[in-house]
Formats: structure tokens, C-alpha cells, sequence
């Protein structure tokens, strides 16, 4: 069991790129609530608010944050399974945010996702083969069955999955199995851009590590690959991550490098939030800072005014309840959303 | 927060449970799974325990026997539990001593607030019941303790909330209403079943917290059931590492973390990435899979996924723990030689 | 251990292969009753197919001056009054009553199953057109639909079927809607979105095969009911029309001399009974075979 840890390059090697990939400004994504007879819109859910954002191409951005913060919703308005309510979502020099469905078509085979529920994301009445080829298929990316089962065949091995299984059906494989069948899918149109939502956290601690190892490799194999790795575990975001985008009721309220994050954590909601996560080490647990947070997330229907975090934060003045933060960048590649920092 | 006894801690060692040999077992239709299969453990009082392992290793399972709560099909097939000076398991499941240790000695708090309270009832309503039957109160004395308790686990407005049902409640809520039911009674013992999973992070540090305080505030033990080791490293005094039903290690918190010794617990630590550590380290997966628990080969479970094994693991059956170095400490495997370095 | 996670392992497959289908079987078949079903079923297609070799006589043969025998051994059933052979008939009664259970469960469920695929995966206004055209259908009471329209169309085999046709649609437009509007939120349609894939092609291969198992209890247990209607309109004589042998016409010229000569209105009454139970039997059996809360503990 004596193995030496191997660490990965930073990004500066690995995609030695500066050009922007995605470029979000302001984006917003307010989901109406219809009542009664005549559906008639009696308010919206905030789920986004005012979310600006730059991923680089071959990036790997990590996007945390508790469940209701809108981090899913964010990566579903990028792979245009929601038409954003307003901003402005550029993909590649391209604005992509109200582009119809067909004419966003072609584009998706550059923008994938990887779902978090690995049962509930692959049909149950398809084999995993045809699962893998679907876009394939759907794109026209093949000529005949045999180009179609050796793009497939290859994607079952860079997965790590037996090409034999390809006639079986997800039902027959374990979790971290489909999760890999998800991930050879997403892999199929060869995306610049994979969203990862919540990519492990269905799966046994055991398992994880398989799956994040993965998901390292492909990065490693494919040059200019970026994730957006959307999950509520700090630990691995931060394992994962070139930056992170801590997210707070539809805002983003830090953004910086994973080693500032822990280091120099700046927003008061990010410290509670990195007291939070336990560290499998009781004597590091037994001197960390315990941050306890009072009171529940605010409903995103009405969100507090000013700093959405003002009500729960130690260090609020009354200022905070009028003003909304906007992110600051202080340098050394940390932007922070706070009126109290800076 | 601060009084909050730590790891290191000196405890008091008086011995509240021991369970000797639990056998528990599902008949499915594929066959026999022994979800628990000859499990023993104590827990002292006042001592917090915790007991690791993936989903389908049995964790959960062996602490609905101690209740005997197991479901049909469900049965426990042998052991002992001795609480308090009784074998639990010498009486039926629905006795009336069963009864008055599930609600007054014993109490656990379940993943899903949701499914374990009562729908149709007043939150207020389950608080008395308990209070009433096991402590003798009378119906006033029971809402005002009652409106006591959901004060305690910060429920704001405490007194008007005793008449709301539970879906009035946000998940958090309900959470704490179980943790407050959970000590009403002052019970001996708190069985928490990942008390905090469907929760998010500081939800989840809010409720371990509270939760940790009300069980010191009646002064009661607590086996923390969990898959994430990071909540027993800052939490737990003693931990059991399960799997396929079995225990595969045991120990203090320390000898467990900083020098573990089954390849399974070793295999644990270094696949979780971890808040602390430089970004990058490459993770080191246990390859494979949790084993199927139907008619398993009497080798060790952990065999087929285990880096260090050799020719004695393949060929004699699935060794007892064994003490090793450290209070308590056991392991359960042959090649502790290879990884004692 | 590196090497093995740099260059990722083949895995091998953990669970063994699980044979569905005879998962199926074995819970179909617990049942006694629907085994007697499957077997009632059997019997009656074959009748209905061998009806010329079965049947001692021609059915329409008139014979007046022997007409209502009592059973013997040369007419089993007895004669009707027009001197025909009671069990002749009964056995080409199968006949109709298999074109009509059939046929009209072909055509109203393939109609129904994409209104109801189209309602449930489009939404918006096609949902909402459908749907209360569907609502304004099952405002009726399935046979009085039926008679209303037969009685417009007229009778005959061809009549029947349509008029049954259309008012057992909305039953299966409603299940294959709410079946679509449950697939539809599965991550795996969503996931066929995010690929690029059209919604016809998401409709036709991954919500259909997804809501089909519940139509297909459906379509079983309406075999039934639609023998039974069929019977029902032929029984007023609004169906199908003399000298056709059908057993509701059989049973409603037998009511006559129920008194005297009860089987002439038993033994069509009987096979109607006997056929419509064994499709209950058998859809229930379905039922519990398909249900996948149930998969795993049977």
C-alpha cells in the first residue's frame, strides 16, 4: 500500500491557454410560480440572480454550494436545458443564450453533462452500447455500423469498461459502472465543455475515488478539456478544481484558486462553509475553527435584500442590507462578493 | 461548543452495551444474505462510537437489532445483547420491556425526518407521548417539557409550534424535532443512522452539533452510524470499520486514522480526498466493488479487491480480529505484517 | 495500484446477468387463476380459427322443422327457432368476438397511445386540445358512447369496431399521457436532450418502450370489456346483424324462452362471461408480473 502521490499538473501546463471558452455575464434564470386556475404567474423563484463568469478553454472550474443555491441551474442554463431569463451566455465567441433549440443542436455535441444520479439518468430499456452511441447517432457522427461500433468500442475502453458488455443493460451494472457509462456518453461528440453535475456524490465512498480518477485522466488525455464540476463536497471540488466558485441564494460570493480557498477564505459564508466539511483527521479536527452558522437558507422566492447572506453573517452592518456586493477582484486571482472585504 | 469532549479525552469506562456475536439475515429469493454476520461491539457510557462502512456493509441493519426493529425478511439470527444487565434479544420484538427501551433507554434518530415522524399527529403530540408513558407526566407537564425541548434544539417560537404537523417543517426542522425527541426521555443511549446525510454542509455541522450537545446534556452515549469518516475523525471516541457484515477493524480514533491497519480502513482513508491536503495527490481508489452479500465464500470479502493479499487469505477462511498495537485495537486480516509499515 | 487507475482497469461485471424475462414468467404463472386464463384464451383463439373443422353443422343452416331442440347428441346446445345448431353457432361466436376484442383494441390503442405521447411529451396547447377532447369523450359512459355511435353508423362487424374504437380511446390517451408526463422527468430524457437528440426521436425510442408496460395491463383487460360491449350492442341489436352469429344477438333471441328453454340464453351469456374473466385474470396477472414496486420480492 505504499504508494507515492502523483499530482497533477496546474492548468498553466496542461492547457497552456489563456483564450476564453465561456464567457457569462449577469446571467439569470428566474422560474416563474404559476397558481390557480389561469396558471397566472404569481411570482418567480430566484434560482439564479447575477451570475458573471469566465472559464478558460481546458479549465476545470469548480461551482459549490448548498442545495437551492442555483449551482444546478447555472450548468443546465450552459447546456441550454433552460433558456436563461436574462445575461448573456457566450460559448466560444458564440452568444448561445436564446438561440433556438435547432439552432443550438449542432453545437451541443461541444457542451455534455454528466448527471448525478447514475440510475436514474441512463435508459433502462437500452443497451449500454446503444446508450453510448446515442450521440453518435443523433449527430451523424459515423457512416456505417462498423465505424459506429469501433468509436463505440473505444469509448467503452477509455472508460475502463469491458467492450463485452455492450449488449447489456443498465440495470446489470453496479453504480460506479453506469457512472461510467454516463461519462463515455458524454465523451462520444468529443465536447470542449463537460458538466459534471453532482458526478459522485450517489456514489460509495469506495467508489468516488474511481470516478474522480477518471474524470482526471480524460482531462489529462484530451487537450483543451474543460469541466464544470457542480457539487455541494468542498473536499472534492477542491481536489478537482483549477478555481472555485463558492455560490451563495443565486450569486456567486467567491471565486479564486482552491489553495487561496482554504488558505485565505475571504467571504464569511465560505469560511462557514469550509468549517463544515470534517477532515478525516482528529487531531487537525480537534484545533479547527467550528463556524456554526444560524438560521436556514433563505427562501430564493424572496430573497433578502442587499447581501443575501447579510442576515446569517457576523460581520454584517447595516449597510449590507441595502447594497448588493458585486465580486471584487483583489489579485492573485480571487474575486470576493463583500462589502466588508476589500 | 467548546465543552464538547474531544478524542483525546479521558472517559469514564463503564460499560453501557455489548453485543456478542450478532447474526442478522435476509431470505430472498436469490439466496441467504447475511447483512450481519457475527458482529460484536461495546459502547461505554457517555462514550461516542462510531461505526464506519459503505451502504449494504451492515451498519445500519446491526443497530435496527439491537432495537429489534429488522423488517420482514428480515430476522436475527443469533447473538446477544446485553444492555443494562439484560439480553435485549431474549425478549420478543414487541414486548412491553422491548417498548420501554426503545422509547425511554434507547432512542435513535433516523436519516429520513420526513418518513420517521408521524404525519397526521402535531409535533407537540409526539413529544408528550413519550413523555407521558415513560416519564409519568402529566399532560401539562409534558408541553411545557416538550416546548422545552424544541426550545432547546433551536426552534424559534418554540411554545406555538408544539401544534403544527410535521410537513410545516423544513427539512433542517424536522431534523431537529427527531433530535428532541430523540432525548426527550433522557435515554442511556442515542443510535443516530447518518442523522445528517440528506442534509447540506452547514446544515449538517448545525445539526451534529446540536445533537452532540442535547445527548451530553443528558448525559447519554452516542453510536454515530456514517459512510463519511471526516464526521467520526472530529467526533468520535472509538469507531468500528464494517464491511460485508462484519467488523474489519476496530479501535480509537487516533489508532484508527494515524495507524490503520486492515487494507480495507488504510484503502478508506487514502480514495477520500481530503479539505487539508495540497491540490492534486492523485486518489487512490479501492478498485472493484462492495461484494454481493448472497452466499459469500467463507474467505475474507474483501479479497477480491484487496492490494495486499496472499496465498493465506486465498485459502483459509476470513480470520478473527486480531489485537493489535493501541487500546483496543483489532483488525481482521492476515496480512497485517505488509501493512503495519 | 497507480498503474492500474492511470490505465483504467477492464472491469469486469459484478452482478450476474438478470434474466427478466423468466423473472416474469415465474411471477405470471404463480397465479392458478391465470393459468386457467391463458389457457381459456387459447382455447378460444384456436376455436375461433378452427371454427369450420369444429362446428358439427353450418351455423346459418336454418332447419324449421326441428327448431328449438333440446340438447342431444346430435345438437349439443340445442336449435334456436330458426332450426339452427345452438353450439355451431356458439363456436363461430368466437369468431366475432375475436375481431371485435382484437380488432378494436389494435386501432384504439395505437390512436390513443400517440394522442396520449403527443399530449404528455408536447404539453402546452396540444396537451390541452387533447385532452379535453378526450374529457368530452369519457363524459360518456363507455357503452352508451358506443351505442350512440353505432346507432349513427349503423350496424355490422365494421361499425362495431369503429364505434368501440372511439370510445375506448380517451382510456388509453389518459394512461399513455400521465405514463408520458412521469417518463418525461427521468434524468435520462433530459440527458437525451443535452446530446442533441429531436423529440420525435426522444418520444419514439426512449419515452414509448418507457410507458408502454402499464397499456399493455390495459390493453389486456380491455379485450375484455370490448367483448362484453360488443355483446351488450348485438344483445339491443344495434350490433352486429342477423344472421352474423354473435353471442349477445345469441342471448338476446334466447331471452324469449328463457322459462322453458334457459341454455338458448345460458350458453351464449356463459361464453361471454367465461372470455371476459379470463382476460381480467390474465391483465391482473400482467399487473403484478410488470410492477416494478414488486420486482425483487416475488
Amino acid at each position: 500500500m505504499t504508494t507515492v502521490p502523483e499530482t497533477t499538473p496546474p492548468v498553466s501546463e496542461r492547457a497552456a491557454s489563456t483564450d476564453v471558452l465561456l464567457d457569462i455575464d449577469c446571467l439569470k434564470m428566474h422560474f416563474p410560480i404559476r397558481r390557480g386556475l389561469l396558471r397566472r404567474k404569481v411570482g418567480e423563484v430566484k434560482a439564479v440572480d447575477g451570475v458573471t463568469l469566465k472559464i478558460r478553454r481546458g479549465e476545470t472550474l469548480g461551482l459549490v454550494g448548498e442545495s437551492g443555491c442555483g449551482k444546478t441551474t447555472v450548468g443546465r442554463c450552459i447546456s441550454r436545458l433552460y433558456t436563461p431569463t436574462g445575461g448573456r451566455i457566450c460559448f466560444d465567441g458564440v452568444d448561445i443564450t436564446s438561440m433556438s433549440e435547432k439552432e443550438f443542436r449542432p453545437l451541443r455535441r461541444n457542451i455534455s453533462v454528466i448527471f448525478q444520479d447514475p440510475y436514474a439518468s441512463l435508459d433502462p430499456r437500452q443497451s449500454a452500447g446503444s446508450i453510448v452511441g446515442e450521440p453518435l447517432k443523433v449527430h451523424k457522427l459515423v457512416e456505417n455500423k462498423r465505424d459506429y461500433n469501433d468509436w463505440v468500442e473505444r469509448l467503452f475502453v477509455k472508460v475502463g469498461l469491458d467492450p463485452n458488455l455492450m449488449s447489456r443493460f443498465p440495470h446489470e451494472f453496479s453504480g460506479g459502472q453506469r457512472q461510467r457509462i454516463g461519462i463515455a456518453r458524454a465523451l462520444a461528440g468529443e465536447p470542449k465543455l463537460i458538466i459534471c453535475d453532482e458526478p459522485v456524490s450517489a456514489l460509495d465512498v469506495s467508489i468516488q475515488a474511481q470516478i474522480i480518477n477518471l474524470l482526471m485522466d480524460l482531462r489529462e488525455g484530451a487537450s483543451g478539456l474543460g469541466y464544470i464540476f457542480i457539487a455541494h463536497d468542498l473536499s472534492v471540488v477542491k481536489h478537482f478544481s483549477d478555481r472555485i466558485a463558492v455560490m451563495y441564494l443565486g450569486r456567486i460570493v467567491e471565486i479564486t484558486t482552491p489553495g487561496e480557498l482554504y488558505d485565505n477564505p475571504l467571504h464569511p459564508y465560505t469560511r462557514a462553509l469550509l468549517s463544515a466539511v470534517c477532515v478525516p483527521d482528529p487531531d487537525l479536527e480537534a484545533t479547527r475553527e467550528r463556524i456554526v452558522l444560524e438560521g436556514e437558507v433563505p427562501s430564493p422566492v424572496n430573497p433578502p435584500s442587499g447581501c443575501t447572506f447579510h442576515a446569517r453573517c457576523v460581520n454584517a452592518i447595516p449597510e449590507c442590507s441595502k447594497t448588493v456586493p458585486v465580486l471584487k477582484d483583489l489579485g492573485n486571482d480571487h474575486e470576493v462578493a463583500c462589502l466588508r472585504v476589500g | 461548543m467548546n465543552a464538547l469532549p474531544t478524542a483525546c479525552e479521558v472517559r469514564p469506562a463503564v460499560e453501557l452495551l455489548r453485543v456478542d456475536n450478532l447474526q442478522t439475515e435476509f431470505r430472498v429469493e436469490e439466496g441467504v444474505v447475511r447483512a450481519v454476520n457475527g458482529v460484536s461491539y461495546t459502547v461505554d457510557e457517555r462514550e461516542i462510537v462510531g461505526i464506519v462502512g459503505e451502504s449494504g456493509c451492515g451498519k445500519s441493519v446491526s443497530q435496527l437489532s439491537v432495537m429489534q426493529l429488522v423488517r420482514n425478511p428480515g430476522r436475527i439470527v443469533g447473538g446477544e445483547v446485553w444492555f443494562e444487565g439484560h439480553n435485549l434479544l431474549k425478549y420478543r420484538a414487541s414486548s412491553p420491556q422491548m417498548r420501554e427501551i426503545r422509547g425511554a433507554k434507547i432512542s435513535m434518530i433516523f436519516q429520513e425526518p420526513m418518513t420517521s415522524l408521524n404525519p397526521v399527529l402535531t409535533i407537540g403530540r409526539q413529544l408528550t407521548e413519550s413523555l407521558e408513558l415513560h416519564l409519568g407526566m402529566t399532560k401539562k407537564e409534558a408541553r411545557a417539557r416538550a416546548a422545552e425541548l424544541l426550545d432547546s434544539v433551536g426552534i424559534p417560537s418554540a411554545q406555538s409550534r408544539l401544534d403544527d404537523y410535521p410537513h410545516q417543517f423544513s427539512g433542517g426542522m424536522r431534523q431537529r424535532v427527531m433530535i428532541a425527541i430523540g432525548v426527550a426521555c433522557r435515554p442511556k443511549m442515542v443510535i443516530a443512522d447518518e442523522p445528517t446525510t440528506a442534509l447540506d454542509c452547514t446544515t449538517q455541522a448545525q445539526l451534529l452539533e446540536l445533537m452532540l450537545s442535547s445527548i451530553e446534556g443528558c448525559q447519554g452515549a452516542l453510536v454515530l452510524v456514517t459512510h463519511n469518516l471526516g464526521v467520526v475523525a472530529r467526533y468520535a471516541h472509538r469507531i468500528y470499520i464494517m464491511y460485508a457484515g462484519r467488523i474489519v477493524e476496530q479501535g480509537l480514533c487516533r489508532d484508527i486514522f494515524y495507524r490503520p491497519r486492515h487494507p480495507y480502513t488504510i484503502g478508506l482513508l487514502k480514495s477520500v480526498p481530503r479539505l487539508d491536503e495540497e491540490r492534486g495527490r492523485r486518489l487512490v481508489p479501492i478498485d472493484g466493488t462492495p461484494p454481493n452479500l448472497i452466499d459469500l465464500p467463507p474467505t475474507c470479502a474483501f479479497l477480491p479487491r484487496c492490494a495486499v493479499a496472499g496465498e493465506r487469505c486465498r485459502l483459509e477462511p476470513w480470520p478473527e480480529l486480531e489485537p493489535i498495537d493501541g487500546e483496543g485495537h483489532m483488525a481482521r486480516c492476515y496480512m497485517m505484517e505488509a501493512t503495519g509499515e | 495500484m497507480n498503474d492500474v487507475s492511470t490505465t483504467p482497469a477492464v472491469e469486469t461485471i459484478a452482478a450476474p446477468r438478470v434474466n427478466e424475462w423468466k423473472r416474469f414468467l415465474r411471477v405470471f404463472f404463480q397465479r392458478k387463476l391465470v393459468i386457467v386464463g391463458v389457457a381459456v384464451i387459447l382455447i378460444w383463439v384456436l376455436t375461433a380459427i378452427f371454427a369450420p373443422l369444429i362446428a358439427p353443422y353450418d351455423p346459418n343452416l336454418q332447419n324449421l322443422k326441428e327448431n328449438l331442440q333440446p340438447p342431444s347428441s346430435e345438437h349439443w346446445v340445442g336449435t334456436d327457432n330458426m332450426g339452427r345448431d345452438v353450439f355451431s353457432r356458439l363456436v363461430y361466436g368466437t369468431r366475432t368476438a375475436l375481431y371485435v376484442g382484437f380488432g378494436t383494441v389494435i386501432v384504439s390503442a395505437i390512436i390513443g397511445m400517440i394522442l396520449g405521447l403527443l399530449a404528455g411529451y408536447l404539453g402546452g396547447v396540444v396537451n390541452a386540445i387533447i385532452m379535453r377532447i378526450m374529457d368530452a369523450l369519457m363524459g360518456f359512459p363507455m357503452l352508451i358512447l358506443a351505442l350512440l355511435l353505432a346507432a349513427v353508423l349503423g350496424g355490422g362487424l365494421q361499425n362495431v369496431i369503429i364505434a368501440l374504437s372511439i370510445a375506448t380511446i380517451p382510456g388509453y390517451t389518459r394512461l399513455m399521457c400521465a405514463e408520458t408526463l412521469s417518463v418525461r422527468e427521468n434524468e435520462y430524457i433530459m440527458a437525451q436532450r443535452a446530446i442533441g437528440s429531436k423529440s420525435f426521436r426522444t418520444m419514439v425510442r426512449h419515452v414509448l418502450p418507457n410507458a408502454f408496460q402499464p397499456l399493455l395491463v390495459l390493453i389486456t383487460t380491455m379485450i375484455g370489456n370490448v367483448i362484453l360491449a360488443e355483446a351488450g350492442l348485438s344483445f339491443i341489436g344495434i350490433g352486429i346483424q342477423p344472421p352474423g352469429a354473435a353471442w349477445g344477438s345469441m342471448a338476446s333471441a334466447g331471452i324469449r324462452d328463457l322459462g322453458t328453454l334457459p341454455w338458448l340464453c345460458f350458453a351464449p351469456s356463459l361464453a361471454i362471461a367465461v372470455v371476459v374473466f379470463a382476460f381480467n385474470m390474465v391483465g391482473d396477472g400482467l399487473r403484478d408480473a410488470l410492477d416494478p414496486k414488486l420486482r425483487g420480492t416475488l
